[in-house]
């Protein structure tokens, strides 16, 4: 066999690698804009009713489990029967001038920044054809070229609990893995990008294909696996913020990490293997 | 071991700061971002999307609930009661000389009474009405199979749309809608005269509403006064189908 008699390569701290394919690197840059896109034409949207309801219907009249309101010059977030007081930021918030805007989600936060519906439909249903296509396409590229076996699925050993729960320590005080360790994803990283691009991405999409009353009627099996159309709206709005969470951890992880070097291997491909920091000689030298 | 704690205090100091950053924001960011793209791309996804229902599932109905899933209390929503003299003096007869009349495109414009209407056969269904704001009510809707008139009127051949001319006003501007023929002859497409097994109420848009119920709620008409068939859209109101649609710029299509 050819592979045994070549001189096995040991990539240490320093070496620079080739880490993400062209197709990984073009999926997260568009999905990266149309999620905020998304994100801020689905805030305001939210504005137009910012209720949200569980079963097939819900409106003025039935009680909501999370509502965005204001109340005598006061803006306030309830979720079940807690009432968080937000005035400045949600329910009410500094408008145009000195006035201060009666809008559930603030004007810097929404898509486009006035109350505008039917524009913010428009940014969000267009923008969704390029997240449900460029989704598709990468899921797809992913089987075929190997991507989803070799880097994300999870091997059995990294699945023990003591393996993930080391890992989760190592995260907490940012301790960053180095060297040869860090060719690959960690389990954190496989499981959190599984979830992401398999998960919460298809969830996003198909609990809003559930609120079209057309889908609705050509796919209902929609409705009864979200659980009517109000909670597909629900789900729609969790999921959201479950991503804008993903996001704040992501970005935060990527400064702890080096935001140079993983910037680069998101942009060129080509990633630096971090040194290790440590006081040790022996340890830095891996 | 200093290195990695400074990285941590920065961090740490960073999601400290952020509410900080994020009301701040508030204050320097341009209230109205320069983001616009041209109404060519941001119409792109309606137009795709009203395609693509076009080529699938022409014909698949809306689900239809059972009594037990209606709402208890189904809102309200745009006019509760028209100023309109015509509409309120056949209102205050009990609608008895309201009286429907279809025309444009058709081969015998007709008129049509509460009571004509009544004499065809009636189609009943629980549906969901869902508002382009969010929210939903469903409730049990009866009425005439729109179908069925257009059947007795005939339609010319080049008629493409049926236009919904109502009584009700949002301020000077005269209600109106718009269908095309894939949607008018669905069967779940019907003039509604009762709800819930009762008359039609006023403020649901007595005497008689337009059901189509592939769409959201600004297509489903209330105090209809006529019906016009035509070949184009264009020349009526701005020409873009819909009070709301020229008002507020929503799409034509309201399937999504």
């Amino acid at each position: 066999m050819a592979a045994s008699t070549e001189p096995e390569i040991v990539l240490k701290g320093g070496d620079v690698i080739a880490r993400h394919a062209l197709s990984t690197r073009l999926w997260h840059w568009i999905s990266a804009a149309v999620i905020v896109v998304m994100l801020m034409s689905g805030l305001m949207i939210f504005n137009a009713h910012p209720r949200l309801y569980w079963g097939s219907y819900g409106a003025n009249p039935d009680p909501a489990w999370l509502e965005i309101g204001n109340e005598r010059d006061q803006g306030y977030l309830r979720v079940g029967n807690t009432t968080l007081p937000t005035t400045g930021v949600l329910g009410l918030s500094p408008g145009p001038g000195d006035a201060m805007a009666k809008l559930a989600f603030p004007a810097w936060a929404t898509l486009p920044s006035d109350y505008d519906l039917s524009k913010a439909r428009r940014w969000h249903l267009s923008f969704a054809w390029l997240l449900t296509a460029g989704t598709l396409v990468f899921g797809l590229w992913s089987v075929l070229n190997g991507h989803l076996r070799r880097d994300l699925l999870p091997r059995a050993s990294e699945l023990s609990p003591r393996h993930i729960a080391s890992q989760l320590g190592h995260h907490a005080l940012f301790r960053m893995p180095c060297g040869a360790a860090a060719c690959q994803y960690n389990i954190l990283q496989k499981l959190v990008y599984l979830g992401v691009a398999g998960g919460l991405i298809p969830i996003m999409i198909l609990s809003g294909l559930t609120m079209s009353p057309w889908v609705n009627s050509v796919a209902p099996w929609l409705l009864d696996l979200f659980g009517g159309r109000q909670s597909a709206r629900s789900i729609h709005f969790i999921t959201a913020f479950t991503l804008v969470l993903f996001v704040v951890v992501h970005v935060v992880m990527v400064v702890a990490a080096g935001p140079v070097n993983e910037l680069r291997s998101m942009i060129t491909g080509r990633f630096r293997l971090p040194r290790a920091r440590s006081a040790n000689p022996e340890e830095s030298r891996e | 071991m200093k290195h990695r704690y400074s990285r941590r205090l920065i961090l740490t100091g960073l999601a400290l700061a952020t509410p900080a950053v994020i009301l701040g924001a508030n204050r320097w960011l341009p209230q109205d971002l320069p983001w616009d793209l041209p109404d060519s791309v941001l119409n792109s996804g309606e137009w795709l999307s009203s395609r693509m229902h076009r080529l699938i599932g022409r014909k698949a109905l809306a689900r239809e609930y059972t009594t037990q899933d209606i709402s208890p209390v189904f809102r309200t929503n745009g006019a509760t009661l028209p100023k309109s003299p015509q509409w309120a003096a056949a209102a205050s007869e009990g609608f008895e000389t309201w009286r429907l009349r279809i025309g444009g495109r058709v081969k015998s414009p007709g008129q049509f009474s509460l009571a004509d209407l009544k004499s065809l056969p009636l189609r009943r269904q629980i549906t969901r009405h869902d508002c382009v704001e969010g929210w939903s009510a469903i409730c049990q809707w009866g009425g005439v199979p729109l179908s069925s008139l257009l059947n007795q009127v005939g339609l010319q051949e080049d008629a493409r749309y049926l236009v919904f001319l109502c009584a009700d006003k949002f301020g000077p501007w005269q209600y109106y809608e718009s269908i095309d023929m894939i949607d008018a002859f669905h069967p779940q497409t019907i003039l509604a005269y009762d709800m819930n097994q009762d008359p039609l109420r006023i403020k649901h848009g007595a005497p008689c509403r337009l059901r189509v119920e592939r769409q959201l709620g600004y297509k489903q008409a209330k105090y209809i006064m006529q019906i016009n068939a035509v070949a184009t859209l264009a020349g009526i109101g701005d020409g873009n189908g819909g009070m709301w649609e020229d008002l507020a710029g929503y799409a034509w299509y309201a399937g999504i």
